[in-house]
């Protein structure tokens, strides 16, 4: 991307470059400085936007260029970079007015839009909705925010239903209303029998009526949604996990201890199950996506949401960059993760996001299942328990084995079925030597 | 378990973190040989002596300045302004000095110590002795500000402060000095910055503090029997820190929300509390958020005036029962 000469103050239509602190060929990180430049005004150290490799200088130090001036060009190392030579300014040669007459600060050299997620800093002040739910005003009539989210959610037309709250507004239980009206209505949407059909089946049996709470009803819509919107596929595999099984002991057995004796880690199958996953994805990065409707988002951390079964539901806290951690490391995230979320203390950027999950039900005693993928994910891997079995050795005889079996859900969308297979493959790579995966 | 009054909670909390710790220290007007103006203190002299109890000259500059030193160079004060109102004596060692010393000296002091004070009306006390002055001291970056409702929270927030490494302003009702309540045994200590669900229900969410608290209780009780409104009321405890996870927790489950504020309206806490939710809840929302205060106006002196203008259990029900159009 260019590198242009930044407006430093409203009336001031040239700067002098004083010094370059990188020259052509270096690598350059967001954040650091690149020049000084210096006008009849102030000096001031101006930062690169975006990392790269600074592929040319074309204002010296020493020079006088004019406001918006290509000073110089950074390389995302992908190849596409330079504007063509030569070294015309950009912008007209009268300086653009600055955007808000209080900008003293450099008028920044245009910012590429972040395509990741949104960080939440203290000056983030806008916190518009990632959605929209529709217009306030209906017809004339106002209608609630739930209301509006509602509606949209369920694809409640609200033109025609009646506000029941104050001076007519639409509210939330309308919404509701109608959505019930719908779904016995239309023949289409008649998924299910209603509350009062269920009840009048089981009038005569006792039982207890469980209201839904926020996590049930988010859990009930979202895999509705998921188990009918995307297109599953499955592949499973068995994997042999004697190899593992021994690392595990050897590591728990050297781990160092504190003066009461206690051991600093205690690592899980599940534990190595997260690193392996994670270092799967690294390898096959085209399956490290997402599915974001009208695109795919790749990444470059391996990001591993792990489901934890929490009294009422379960919630799947991330662990970040589980590629980059040590295995002690991810054995204590999970730990302090799972606890707070059995508390319900987690907080939403702990438990969003992820570019893919592991579900393990071996622990009771679950041999193999197929998991629903949490979107966006686009994979969901579902683990059993270990098992000891008698398998065929190399010169044909019998003998036990500790195997493992796995299933990889996959969102057709994003990963085809030979990605999955390579993906497991290289998980499986992974767990049967994990030895060459962690030296 | 034992009966106390909010009033003697305050004795035993300051008691209770006395005898905990030799580095505590207690002074202000009237507060030993008197046993406080509203009896808060009463004993303490003679239990931990002249040397830790200290009655100061009427100059609150001089109380909170003795105590900001006393912080700096070790020991953990605990300082009384009689009336919160005349913080705005002192405000400069609020607002500039002791919650400001560790962010300039980036760490290499620090000002533990807590500021008490009767906060709040209903007494009669007139417009210079009857402030709720929460809203002046959220405002400050640098400050926690807690504000019980109980006589148990009095124990355990008044020790949470005692052991808070910052400057704390602990804002005792004087309406509540009287009330009663179940205090467990043995040591009490609640963490600052955690607000309590005090009842549950599933159609409005009413925030509440201090004295503010059991209006709103019993207002949801009227709410619930004469008008089928079921509110649930959480008794904020800290403004700084805020626990807005309980607070937004409970607005996605009920979808609409009150405040029940003493303060003045405008600038009041529940403003903040308001825009928060606007901000993380906005579509969980299903009607406007309603503040319910004391108007932007002195507080009077007279009884009528003064029943008239802090928010009163039946003002609490006649707005939640409007806005819900029930």
């Amino acid at each position: 991307m260019d590198v242009l000469m930044p407006q430093l103050g409203e009336t001031v239509a040239e700067g002098k470059i004083t010094e370059w602190f990188k020259q052509p060929g270096d690598a350059v990180k967001a954040g650091e400085n690149l020049f000084i430049i210096e006008t009849d005004k102030v000096s001031m150290e101006i930062q690169a936007v975006a990392a790269g490799t600074l592929a040319e200088i074309r204002v010296q130090a020493g020079e006088v260029a004019p406001v918006g001036t290509v000073v110089a060009v950074i390389s995302d190392g992908k190849g596409g970079t330079a504007s063509p030579q030569p070294a015309t300014p950009a912008a007209p040669a009268a300086p653009k007015p600055a955007p808000k007459p209080a900008a003293a600060a450099p008028a920044p050299v245009p910012t590429p839009r972040p395509s990741g997620p949104v960080q939440l800093d203290p000056y983030f002040e806008v916190r518009t909705p990632e959605r929209n739910f529709g217009p306030a005003q209906i017809g004339g009539r106002a209608v609630t925010p739930l209301a509006r989210r509602l509606a949209a959610e369920a694809g409640i037309d609200l033109s025609r239903v009646k506000g029941s709250g104050p001076h007519g507004r639409i509210v939330a239980a309308d919404v509701q209303q109608a959505g019930a009206g719908a779904r016995t209505a239309g023949p289409a949407l008649a998924a299910g029998p209603s509350t009062e059909q269920v009840k009048a089946l089981y009038r005569d049996v006792p039982y207890e009526e469980v209201p839904l709470d926020g996590m049930r009803k988010t859990i009930a819509t979202r895999l509705v949604q998921a188990k009918q919107t995307i297109p599953h596929f499955y592949l499973t595999v068995d994997l042999d996990i004697g190899q593992l099984l021994k690392l595990r002991e050897e590591a728990n057995a050297s781990a160092p201890r504190d003066k009461d004796g206690n051991p600093a880690f205690k690592l899980s199958v599940n534990d190595f199950v997260i690193k392996a996953w994670a270092a799967a994805l690294q390898r096959v990065p085209a399956a490290n996506a997402v599915w974001a409707e009208d695109r795919i988002l790749r990444f470059q951390r391996a990001d591993v949401a792990v489901a934890v079964a929490i009294d009422g539901g379960l919630i799947t806290p991330v662990i970040r960059a589980a590629d980059t951690k040590r295995l002690s490391a991810i054995s204590a995230e999970m730990k302090d993760l799972a606890a707070r979320a059995r508390d319900r203390k987690l907080k939403p950027d702990e438990y969003q996001g992820g570019s893919s999950a592991i579900s393990n039900l071996g622990m009771y005693g679950v041999r193999e299942f197929s998991a629903i993928i949490n979107p966006p994910h686009a994979t969901i891997l579902a683990v059993g328990g270990a098992r000891r079995q008698a398998v065929e050795t190399k010169d044909g005889g019998i003998a036990f084995a500790s195997l493992m079996t796995v299933t990889l859900s996959c969102d057709h969308r994003v990963v085809d079925g030979a990605l999955g297979a390579e993906l497991l493959a290289a998980f499986r790579e992974i767990v049967e030597k994990p030895i060459a995966a962690l030296v | 378990m034992a009966e106390l009054t909010y009033r003697d909670a305050v004795t035993r909390g300051i008691a209770q973190e006395m005898k905990r710790d030799p580095d505590v220290v207690f002074l202000g007007e009237d507060i030993a040989a008197a046993g406080g103006v509203f009896k808060t203190t009463v004993g303490l002299l003679e239990e931990f002596g002249p040397l830790r109890v200290r009655d100061t000259p009427i100059s609150e500059q001089a109380i909170l300045g003795a105590a900001m030193g006393a912080a700096m160079t070790g020991l953990k004060p605990i300082a009384e302004i009689m009336f919160s109102d005349f913080i705005a004596v002192c405000f400069n060692y609020l607002a500039n000095e002791f919650s400001k010393h560790r962010y300039i000296s980036n760490g290499q002091t620090k000002c533990p110590l807590v500021v008490r004070t009767a906060n709040g009306g209903g007494a009669r006390f007139g417009a210079q002795h009857s402030q709720s002055v929460e809203n002046w001291c959220m405002m400050i970056p640098g400050l926690k500000v807690v504000a019980p409702s109980s006589p148990t929270d009095v124990v355990g927030l008044l020790a949470a402060s005692v052991r808070d490494p910052d400057p704390v302003i602990f804002l005792e009702h004087k309406s509540l000095y009287p009330i009663k309540g179940e205090v467990p045994d043995g040591e009490i200590v609640d963490t600052i910055g955690t607000a309590k669900i005090l009842r549950s229900g599933r159609d409005a969410t009413i925030t509440a503090l201090a004295l503010m608290v059991p209006r709103a209780l019993e207002a949801a009780e009227k709410l619930k029997e004469e008008h089928g409104i079921d509110c649930e009321v959480i008794d904020v405890r800290s403004l700084v820190p805020l626990d807005t996870q309980t607070i937004l927790g409970s607005v996605g489950r009920t979808h609409r929300l009150f405040t029940v504020e003493e303060n003045p309206r405008l600038c009041g806490w529940g403003a903040e509390i308001v825009s928060i939710v606007a901000d993380e809840a906005f579509y969980d929302l299903d009607g406007p958020p309603v503040r319910i205060t004391t108007p932007h106006l002195p507080l009077p002196a007279s009884d009528v005036l003064e029943d008239a203008t802090i928010p009163s259990v039946d003002r609490i029900v006649d707005r939640v029962k409007r806005s819900l159009n029930a």
